[in-house]
This record gives C-alpha cells, structure tokens and sequence, in this order.
C-alpha cells in the first residue's frame, strides 16, 4: 500500500503538486489521469525519490519514503517504469534484465524464465540490442525489468505512450493481469484515459498539480461533468 | 627485403608494441573515467605518480618491487577514490569548462607536491627483469625481458578490465551507471559508489602504467615522469573514441607502433608532430573517434 498525504513538490517558483493525497491500495491499480503539466510524472517521481518534496509524506507500509534514495526505494520493493521507458539501448535484452534482477531475492536463471514465458518476445531476442527493440517490445522489457525484481508496487509513467491501440490493449490487459495474478499495487499515469480506466479500480484526477477526484474507478467513468472537463473524453 | 632493413621493421614493430601498449592502458583509464564520469581527466598522468611515490618511494628500503608494485597500485586505488569523493563530485552536473580547469589545476599541485616532497631528480626504482635486449645471431633483437613483462602485463590488465565489464554484476552496474545513471538508480544501482569504482579502477590501472614506467632502467621516477606518456595516450583516447574502451587500447597500440616506426626512419622530433597530424585526422573523419558509436543515445 502506497498512501501519499498533502504531497507538495515545486520546480523553483513553479509549484507541480500542490497538498496531493491518495492511497493506492495493496493488490490494486490506481490510475493517476490528467492534462499535459498536471504533474502526473512529477507525482511518480516523488514517490521513487528522483523528486524531492517541498512538504508531505509518502508511506509505503511503514516505510516513509520522503527524503529516500531513489535505489534505496527501489531496494524496499518500489519499481518504476519511467516516461520513455527508460531501456537502456546499449544493452542486450537479457543485460537489461539482469541489471533488474540485481536486486531480486530470487535466482536469476527463474527470474528470467518467467520474465521469457510472460513476454515470450523477449526470449526470442534476448541477445539482441534494446536499440533494436519496436516501441512495444521496449514497453515489454522495460515492465520485464521492473517485474524481475519482484516488487510489491509498480509504478507505470504513460506505458501507452506511442504504441499502436492494439499493443495498447495488450499491454494493458497484461498489466491488469500482473496486478490480478501477484498481487502487485500499481499505480499507472496515464493521458489515454479510457484505457487507463478500463483496467483500474481506482483513480486520482490532477489538475495543475492539484487532486479534482479521487474516487473508484466506476464512478469516475460515470461522472460526465469528469470525463468532459478533465479527461477530454467526449461522447 | 634485405635482412637489414627486415630485421629493422621486426625492432619497430616490438618496440612500437612496447610503447603502444602503455600509450593504450593510459587511454584505457582515461576511457573509464570519460564513461563513468563523463569528465576528461588531465591529472590522470599526476594521480598515478603520485601513487607510485608513496609505494615505490615511501616503502622503498623495506620491501621488494612486487609489494612495492601492490602497495603502490592500492595507494592508486586510494588516490582515485579519494579524488571523486572530495574534488570530482561537486563537479557534475557544472559546466564542461569547470572540470577542465580544476583537474588541469589538480595536475599541477600534484606535480608540485611531488617535487618538493621528493624532489624532480629521477629515483631510480628497483625493476623486476632485465632492460637488456635479447640477442639472437649475436644481434640485438630489440625485445627485453622487462618489455615482455610490460607487454604481458598490459594485456593481462586489459583482460580483466574486459572480463569485469562483459561478465560480472559489478561491471553491468558500472556501465548501466554511466550510460542511464538515473534508471540504474530506479533498478536500486548505487550509481554513487559506482561513479567512485570507476575512478579507483581507472587510477588503479594509471597506477599500473607509473609503475611500469618508472622501474624501467631508463626513466626512473620523476613528479613529470607521466606528463609525455599521458599526452600520447590522451591522443590514442581521441583517436579511438572516449566512450571505446577498444578503440583506445587499438588506436594505443597502432599509434606507438607508427610513432617507432617515424621515430626510427624519419626524425625523433617529427614523433609529436605525427601523433598530433594523426588526431587531426582521424577528428577530421570522425570527431568521437574512429570506434566511437554514434552521440545519439536512445534511453
């Protein structure tokens, strides 16, 4: 469980997130919606550390997360699927997987036979460059990477970002799979907020760095004033 | 070919590898610290004699060269971890101008420590093997065994730099910190101590080259004994590619093979001239370096 409360984070004078609070849920997906600049990315990157905050707290269990290391987070079970996707192209499918399994309790030969049978293209090109990758085979190996470490919350910045609707969908009903099946805690950002929705139980509307809903996924969907003003999503 | 002029090519090329190999470990520790740190370090020469003298000098009348050479190479490892943490971290993220100055500046205290701690007159240190060449037919056949011993050495400290970077955890963590430091991070890589490691091995390896240097017969030990071996390999670094651990051991090892060859058949004083018309060059054809991959980096 990740419970953020009155999250404040600011860029020099611009403020990104103004007293945010929410709590993802153990074993749940918490979809985190909003425009462009409504500080959705700022918001995973200040529960993974990479952000510092003006004010607030994160707790993960009964760890406070404020003030950590990024790799200390990381340590503690937090994984994180940065914008981008964040594969480092120099290195070889399987490379970028040990690298993840660093810090894994489990053997690393498992480890990858998992990561192989879940996302079976990987394993086809596991000597390969991460260069040469298409768009959704580095969102695979990147979520690959973050999975082998076996972490209990997931963060996902904008998985979608760029991929074809039906990688999208595939790639969404293997997320919404993962949470169901480990046990995970996700909490996914996301601008295709349909799609977003469809696999989450929760979700957190921000608004210029505010928190506007905060709510189940079900009513969000149901709420038109929502749907129109924040997510765009017209009838 | 008359046996002459054979004989002379054959004594190029293994003194030309003499020196390239050393030309190519300098370049190497100048690659680790470029793709760890993205820094050019300019007192990459100055740490590693500096290393060399509290080994070779400070412990000189006790012990034998093998500890003298391990006492040194830890005193390397020391230098280089102790210079990132205190001097090179408040240097990241600066300007590029910024480490330049500082690290030019911190081979000249070095330098100036050195000398008026021990002196600029050359210590002649204890060597392991003969600097004499072998004969064969009664002639000189322009290999000693002190040369077997650099060249042996020098392959056998690229061998484990090779295998540390291609086969273990620590060399994935070192090259995944210096290509994408702040996804290494998300993965729980302590790209800190990894940055650190990076100068220790690279001044560790430096250290390896003073020490080399400084126990053959001719050169002895001297707070500029690096300066010229360091502009050599700094070129060969250019020449190969910053971010190539390969290219600079290549581009070490061609270069002090060509430079003996100009040296022996044209002038001495036309060796600097070449090396600096060979950068010129292979900047001119490709400005990373001739086994550079290309700037455009994906993440």
């Amino acid at each position: 469980m990740i419970e953020v409360e009155e999250l404040s984070v600011s860029y020099g004078a611009v403020q990104a997130l103004r007293d945010v609070s929410f709590l993802a849920e153990t074993g749940k997906i918490t979809a985190v919606l909003g425009a462009n600049g409504a500080g959705k990315t700022t918001l995973l990157r200040t529960i993974s550390g990479l952000k510092e905050s003006v004010k607030g707290n994160i707790t993960f269990d009964d760890h406070s997360l404020i003030h950590k290391k990024p790799e200390n987070i990381a340590r503690l079970g937090v994984g994180h699927v940065p914008e981008g996707r964040g594969v480092i192209s120099e290195f070889t499918v399987e490379e970028n997987l040990r690298l993840g399994a660093m810090m894994a309790k489990v053997d690393l030969a498992a480890g990858l036979d998992e990561q192989y049978a879940q996302f079976p293209v990987l394993g086809e090109r596991r000597k390969q460059h991460a260069a040469k990758l298409s768009g959704g085979e580095r969102q695979m190996l990147a979520m690959a990477r973050a999975l082998i470490a076996q972490p209990s919350v997931l963060l996902l910045d904008e998985p979608s970002l760029g991929l074809a609707p039906l990688v999208t969908a595939q790639l969404m009903h293997t997320i919404h799979d993962l949470c169901a099946s480990k046990g995970l805690t996700v909490i996914l950002v996301e601008q295709n907020a349909s799609t977003a929705l469809r696999i989450s139980d929760h979700a957190v509307i921000l608004y210029l760095g505010r928190v506007v809903a905060n709510d189940v996924a079900t009513n969000v969907i149901a709420d038109e004033n929502l749907r129109q003003y924040y997510l765009g999503m017209v009838e | 070919m008359d046996a002459f002029l054979t004989s002379r090519i054959i004594s190029d090329v293994l003194e030309g590898l003499t020196n390239g190999v050393i030309y190519g470990l300098v370049a190497l520790s100048l690659v680790l610290i470029w793709r760890s740190t993205g820094i050019l370090n300019f007192a990459q020469g100055a740490m590693p004699m500096f290393a060399t003298y509290i080994g070779m000098v400070v412990f000189a009348h006790k012990l034998n060269f093998w500890f003298l050479a391990a006492i040194a190479i830890v005193a390397g490892f020391a230098v280089g971890g102790i210079t990132e943490r205190v001097l090179v971290r408040h240097l990241y993220g600066k300007p590029e101008l910024n480490p330049i100055v500082v690290m030019v500046g911190f081979l000249i205290v070095l330098e100036g420590v050195a000398a008026a701690i021990w002196s600029t007159t050359p210590r002649g240190l204890p060597s392991p093997f003969s600097p004499i060449d072998w004969h064969l037919g009664g002639q000189p056949f322009a290999l000693s065994p002190f040369a077997v011993y650099e060249i042996v050495t020098a392959l056998i400290v690229m061998t484990l730099v090779a295998c540390l970077f291609r086969f273990t955890k620590l060399g994935l963590q070192l090259r995944a910190s210096a290509i994408a430091p702040e996804v290494s991070r998300l993965l729980g890589v302590r790209v800190g101590r990894m940055l650190t490691l990076g100068w220790i091995l690279a001044t560790g390896v430096g250290t390896i080259v003073a020490v080399l240097v400084s126990s053959n017969f001719f050169t002895g030990l001297t707070p500029q004994v690096m300066d010229g071996i360091f502009a050599f390999g700094f070129i060969a670094a250019a020449v190969g590619g910053l971010d190539s651990p390969v290219g600079a051991i290549v581009a070490g090892v061609s270069m002090g093979i060509i430079l003996q060859f100009v040296g022996d058949f044209l002038n001495s004083n036309a060796i600097i001239v070449t090396a600096l018309i060979i950068l010129i060059i292979s900047l001119m054809i490709r400005p990373n370096g001739l086994f550079a991959k290309s700037t455009a980096r994906r993440v």
